[in-house]
């Protein structure tokens, strides 16, 4: 167990700035979730942190100590990797003995370590066998108890459920909680699935170009993402925008489409006109006989609701998740509860809270 | 292609490539090296003075008409060595691939003649063609033919491009059979359920889909019949009778090591290195391309 | 696919492993028979009683070359010396310019990849002047050492390493793994089969080896069996042909046993390896 601080760690690859400067600090025993994009820097951050790859630039304290210069044997942190990579010549159980041969325990002290964190993930009976007789979801079982068996200062996670089949993914997912929660060890998970990122993380970072976006609890990225991506990137499905501008002394947003809604929490600074964009999320947008015409293009039945996908009357698309009974066949009216509404100022796309 | 993870320090990497380039720089470079200083120069009769010359041994070489005719005879020599033992590996290669009985087997009887050296293979061959003890020798005597390769020089030829190519079947098999078994079952398929069949389909499809084993097998072919076929020709011929199945490198050894003709077998070994230089440089230009699409 | 007897393909695969297995039968009958029989050009396809000529050829060898068994020993030397050092001397370097970021690692790697095209043959005198200036005529260092460089070895070694997924490699470093380590833990073991592959074709590519040894060891304690079957046959005139038909199955045995108990692991080297 142990904490976890990044001061300002940027790295590049020949020009190439690939990270653009991460403060972090991670609480003893937290589970953290980097979550984004393909490309946006997530795993490079996560290799940064096991000494994989050297930072440009920033410090990474673990516990306190700066080892952002060392090897990654030194660090004590251990791995799960995406594709496993488990060594195929060695049996499960010398697979999770090694790194402990390597720091020279004593025979006796192996195996009852490796036996224990068998016994723990169910695999005590694969013990002898080789990788490539090993079913997916086992497979990924023994790269976790590769990692557990070395009870290291803290647990890396790069994107380790993205081989298996959805079925396998939840129960794994539901595993691995279950799993940090009662070792207790400090842990990055990388991935680019949102719902693991909610379900799975103490807190969520949202990295985008390089850039956190935003560092909060999931349900708090998820009622109040910070920017216009992170609106978008989490929840499916996604936000709708709406383009709209700043009117009646800052209390309501007036939107291109028409209607002017006024904000129930508070007024947001700045001048009359001023471009905003306004977030909804489609289970927000509710039917209203009153409302604004809906031309329906297509419905995406989902089973106990139905999502669907149409215009509003100036063109602009429109997304909305409705209990299956409601769904219309070819037009609906819809409306936009004033409570639901996100405001962005379009010009930089960040959010705008009252104040 | 690079890898991504690579670790550090250069001492231990420095350590590690010593020996293979110490080996690459003594037997490898320094001798190119000397055959190429050698080629531009000219000893004294006593050995005591050497004398920069420029390309006069090669002008020497290419106007000598032994050596031009050596040459020629090398690239019939080649053509007619690669030419058949490739064609007779891609006939057995196709059929061994079907789905029949005994598979296994048929591979493995024409496998093992890979360990062959070329050496020995001669020692096969005379058994069947040599003018007294030979078996098909006998037989062609008995039909009529005049057979002694050891006075025929076109019957020696022959009897050198057979059993080199023999020699060298089961390697092209090898590459034809693997070759035909990474084409994909559903190219197969599909070529099938267009109707194209036997001929056609081989013709059409499975050919021009091994045209990059063909190219590779074609290069080593070349580079084989010119190279490695010298202990089958001095075992059978000795390059004769006179110098009917002298390739260029029987003529290098013999003017080198049995005539000790010093600059000119050096300007001999440079021509080669230059063959082979080009040989190589084709046949990867080409696998880059191939690789690139 | 149809249940009936493909013909065609068995009759063509038989001509075709006649072709093979005839002469090689022929030269077993051969070494069998009566020498004088086979001179007057009396050779038969049924082996004959002379099974003893082999143990006459072991010990006693033929006119003016030496005991076979004695020829056997030298080339089993060579092979073996060749394929060993060809493969520790290729891992060290593929090793390292795979895994290794060091000053003029690509001048080091075109130094070794040029080699590839100066096949002995081409540098038979220059080379010959080089390991008569280290005094390694007439030994078995000359005999050996200058066939272990190999640019074909540390190329397909690259390829094998640069071909293990970095994940592996990471996962080794995650454990505590330095490169000493990792190479032998991991990389070694898990290149087996192609390392297996490539001493079944080094050992063939050493034991075949002519015209080196023809040229650079005139000492006939240093013959090989090849130089020894060449030298028997070259006489000509009183050539007794079973004891060369008797060297010719011994010559071949070795090399083609490892052949063909590697067969699996030899075509999947040789044909994975040189493209």
């Amino acid at each position: 167990m142990a904490t976890l601080k990044l001061h300002d760690l940027r790295k590049s690859f020949g020009p190439v700035a690939v990270l653009h400067g991460i403060d972090l600090a991670l609480a003893s025993g937290e589970m953290l979730v980097i979550v984004g994009a393909s490309g946006c820097g997530k795993s490079t951050l996560l290799r940064l942190v096991a000494g994989l790859e050297d930072p440009t630039a920033g410090a990474i304290e673990l516990d306190g100590k700066d080892v952002a210069r060392l090897d990654p044997a030194e660090r004590d942190i251990a791995m799960v990797f995406q594709n496993y990579a488990l060594y195929p010549h060695m049996s499960v159980f010398d697979n999770m003995a090694y790194a402990l041969k390597i720091r020279g325990l004593t025979k006796a002290d192996i195996t009852t370590r490796v036996q224990e964190t068998a016994e723990m993930l169910g695999l005590g009976p694969l013990l002898a066998r080789k990788p490539r007789q090993l079913s997916g979801g086992q497979r990924q079982r023994v790269a976790m108890g590769r990692a557990i068996v070395r009870h290291p200062k803290l647990f890396l996670f790069d994107e380790p459920l993205s081989n298996l089949d959805a079925t396998l993914r939840v129960t794994m997912r539901a595993e691995i909680k279950r799993l940090q929660r009662r070792m207790g060890v400090t842990s990055l998970y990388v991935t680019h699935d949102q719902v693991e990122a909610m379900t799975l993380g103490d807190r969520l970072l949202v990295l985008h170009q390089g850039r956190a976006v935003q560092l909060a609890t999931p349900m708090e990225v998820f009622e109040r993402p910070a920017n216009v991506y992170v609106a978008g990137f989490i929840g499916a499905p996604a936000m709708n925008f709406l383009p709209a501008t700043l009117s009646h002394g800052g209390t309501a947003a007036s939107l291109a489409l028409g209607p002017v809604i006024p904000f129930v929490d508070g007024r947001r600074a700045g001048a009359d006109g001023m471009a905003l964009t306004i977030g909804i999320r489609p289970e927000h947008v509710v039917a209203d006989a009153a409302g604004e015409e809906l031309q329906v293009d297509l419905l995406e039945p989902l089973g106990s609701e139905t999502v669907v996908i149409g215009r509003l009357s100036n063109g602009e698309m429109l997304s909305v998740k409705l209990p299956k009974a409601e769904a219309p066949t070819e037009r609906m009216s819809v409306g936009f509860p004033a409570a639901a509404l996100h405001v962005f100022d379009a010009a930089t796309g960040l959010r705008l809270d009252p104040g | 292609m690079e890898r991504r993870t690579i670790f550090g320090g250069w001492l231990l990497p420095a350590a590690f490539v010593l020996p293979q380039l110490l080996l690459t720089v003594f037997f490898f470079l320094w001798p190119a090296g000397e055959a190429i200083y050698g080629s531009l120069t000219r000893q004294d009769a006593f050995g005591l003075r050497t004398q920069f010359i420029g390309l006069e041994n090669f002008v020497d070489l290419f106007e000598d008409p032994l050596y031009v005719e050596s040459m020629w005879r090398t690239v019939y020599f080649c053509a007619a060595v690669s030419l058949l033992s490739m064609s007779v590996a891609l006939l057995l290669a196709v059929f061994a691939d079907r789905e029949i009985a005994g598979r296994g087997f048929y591979r493995t009887m024409l496998i093992w003649p890979y360990a062959i050296a070329p050496a020995v293979a001669a020692v096969l061959w005379i058994l069947l063609l040599h003018p007294q003890i030979g078996m098909v020798a006998h037989g062609l005597k008995a039909i009529g033919v005049v057979w002694d390769y050891k006075i025929n020089g076109g019957q020696a030829m022959l009897v050198v491009i057979l059993a080199s190519a023999w020699k060298q079947v089961s390697y092209n098999f090898i590459f034809f059979l693997a070759g035909l078994q990474s084409i994909p079952r559903s190219v197969i398929e599909a070529a099938r359920m267009d109707g194209a069949r036997g001929w056609r389909r081989f013709r059409t499809i499975i050919f021009p889909l091994l045209a990059p084993t063909t190219f590779f097998l074609l290069v080593v072919n070349l580079v084989y019949s010119a190279f490695d076929t010298f202990g089958t020709i001095q075992a059978l011929t000795h390059g004769g009778p006179g110098k009917s199945t002298e390739t260029l490198v029987v003529k290098v050894y013999r003017d080198g090591v049995v005539n000790l003709d010093l600059g000119g077998s050096s300007a001999q070994s440079v021509v080669l290195m230059v063959g082979i230089v080009v040989l190589t440089v084709v046949q990867f230009r080409f696998l880059g391309k191939r690789d690139k699409t | 696919m149809s249940s009936r007897t493909d013909w065609t393909a068995h009759i063509v695969l038989s001509i075709g492993v006649l072709l093979f297995v005839l002469p090689l039968w022929l030269v077993f009958s051969a070494s069998t028979q009566d020498p004088a029989m086979i001179g007057r050009g009396e050779l038969s396809f049924i082996p004959g009683s002379g099974i003893g000529v082999y143990w006459k050829v072991l010990t006693e060898g033929a006119p003016g070359v030496a005991p076979v068994w004695h020829l056997l020993m030298v080339s089993f030397g060579m092979a073996i010396s060749i394929a060993i050092g060809k493969i520790v001397i290729s891992v060290l370097s593929a090793y390292a310019i795979a895994f290794f970021r060091f000053p003029f690692r690509l001048v080091c790697f075109w130094t070794i990849f040029f080699t590839l095209m100066l096949p002995v043959e081409v540098r038979i005198i220059p080379t010959y002047s080089v390991m008569a200036g280290f005094g390694l005529i007439n030994s078995f260092t000359g005999l050996t050492l200058p066939l272990i460089a190999s640019a074909t070895a540390t190329l397909l070694f690259r390829q094998t390493f640069l071909a293990v997924p970095d994940e592996l490699v990471e996962a080794a470093r995650m454990d505590g793994a330095g490169p000493l380590r990792f190479l032998r833990d991991i990389l070694l073991p898990v290149s087996g089969a192609n390392i297996a592959a490539l001493f079944v074709i080094l050992f063939v590519y050493g034991w075949n080896q002519y015209l080196w040894p023809l040229l650079v060891a005139t000492d006939s304690r240093l013959d090989t069996i090849v130089i020894g079957i060449v030298k028997m046959i070259g006489a000509d005139t009183s050539v007794e042909w079973n004891r060369v038909m008797a060297t010719a199955v011994l010559a071949m045995l070795p090399p083609v046993a490892v052949v063909l108990l590697m067969q699996t692991w030899f075509v999947k080297g040789l044909t994975e390896g040189d493209k």
